[in-house]
């Protein structure tokens, strides 16, 4: 059943990022490129994603998931420097490519070579992190 | 209003319902780099199963709706390779120290009001803004 609901959500997800147009990296790098032809689509993704989210949350805040078990335990609000330097890193390749990790795999399988060797540095990236990680804080924590 | 702000909002909205569902049925946050990325690092590996499930839904999905409508998409990708190669790896590693990307940090964030949430998004916004800027604008390379 879990795998069934994962399967589910991913599709889900993986439809209306190829509907959005958010797999086409010049409707992304149209709304980052304020400078040039600038393109509000992404706004009205990002609006329509929150609203069922909306709800969702709020129905978290009585019962239990489906499949049982208990929703997810959140982190509280702290901002640290991973959050910060981590958002900075992913925002530079986000704009420089104008893919991030969903649409990177929705656009696989019409993607050609180039969206390949995306995925594939983005999976090198993925398994760097760690080490990357726990380099910045002992960088944070000497400064 | 234009076409494309409409599919936008469309396609959001099945974005948003993907990610309540995975919320309500399993107590999970649909975050795609952290699913993928618990693949990778191994530190999701006990919930391995249904994360692969997840992933082969996002990348076979869009190709059953290309085949099943007969239409073409393109993702305009630069043929810069060292510009691919680097945001790939910038991402990866990003969105893994961060702890989330635009579907984690940015729509299941977001919609819980989540400090957190907010102040990633607006950073990776900026940094992606900037980003354009310099190498589009100042020095023309993508």
């Amino acid at each position: 059943m879990r795998i069934l609901i994962s399967l589910l959500s991913g599709s889900l997800f993986g439809a209306g990022l190829l509907l959005s147009g958010m797999t086409d990296t010049t409707k992304v790098q149209g709304w980052l490129d304020v400078f040039g032809a600038w393109d509000p689509t992404l706004a009205f993704v990002m609006g329509g994603a929150i609203l069922p989210m909306l709800v969702a949350w709020q129905l978290t805040t009585r019962g239990a998931p489906l499949t049982g078990g208990a929703f997810p335990d959140l982190p509280r609000p702290e901002l640290d420097h991973r959050l910060i330097t981590g958002s900075v890193l992913f925002g530079m390749g986000w704009g420089l490519a104008g893919l991030c990790p969903g649409p990177a795999m929705a656009s696989l399988t019409f993607g050609g070579t180039g969206g390949l060797i995306f995925l594939l540095s983005m999976l090198a990236g993925m398994s760097f992190a760690p080490k990357l990680g726990s380099q910045l804080d002992r960088l944070a924590a000497a400064t | 209003m234009p076409m494309d702000w409409i599919w936008g909002l469309i396609g959001g909205l099945l974005i948003g319902t993907g990610g309540a569902v995975l919320l309500l049925g399993n107590g999970r946050v649909m975050g795609a780099s952290g699913i993928l990325g618990g693949l990778v690092d191994r530190s999701g590996w006990g919930t391995a199963a249904e994360r692969a499930a997840f992933v082969i839904g996002v990348i076979a999905t869009p190709l059953l709706m290309l085949q099943i409508l007969g239409l073409e998409a393109d993702t305009h990708l630069t043929s810069n390779w060292f510009a691919v190669i680097a945001a790939g790896l910038l991402v990866g590693a990003g969105t893994r120290i961060a702890n989330g990307c635009t579907s984690g940090h940015g729509v299941c964030g977001i919609s819980r009001f989540s400090l957190r949430g907010i102040v990633a998004t607006v950073f990776y916004i900026l940094a992606g803004g900037l980003t354009l800027v310099l190498f589009r604008h100042i020095l023309g390379v993508i």
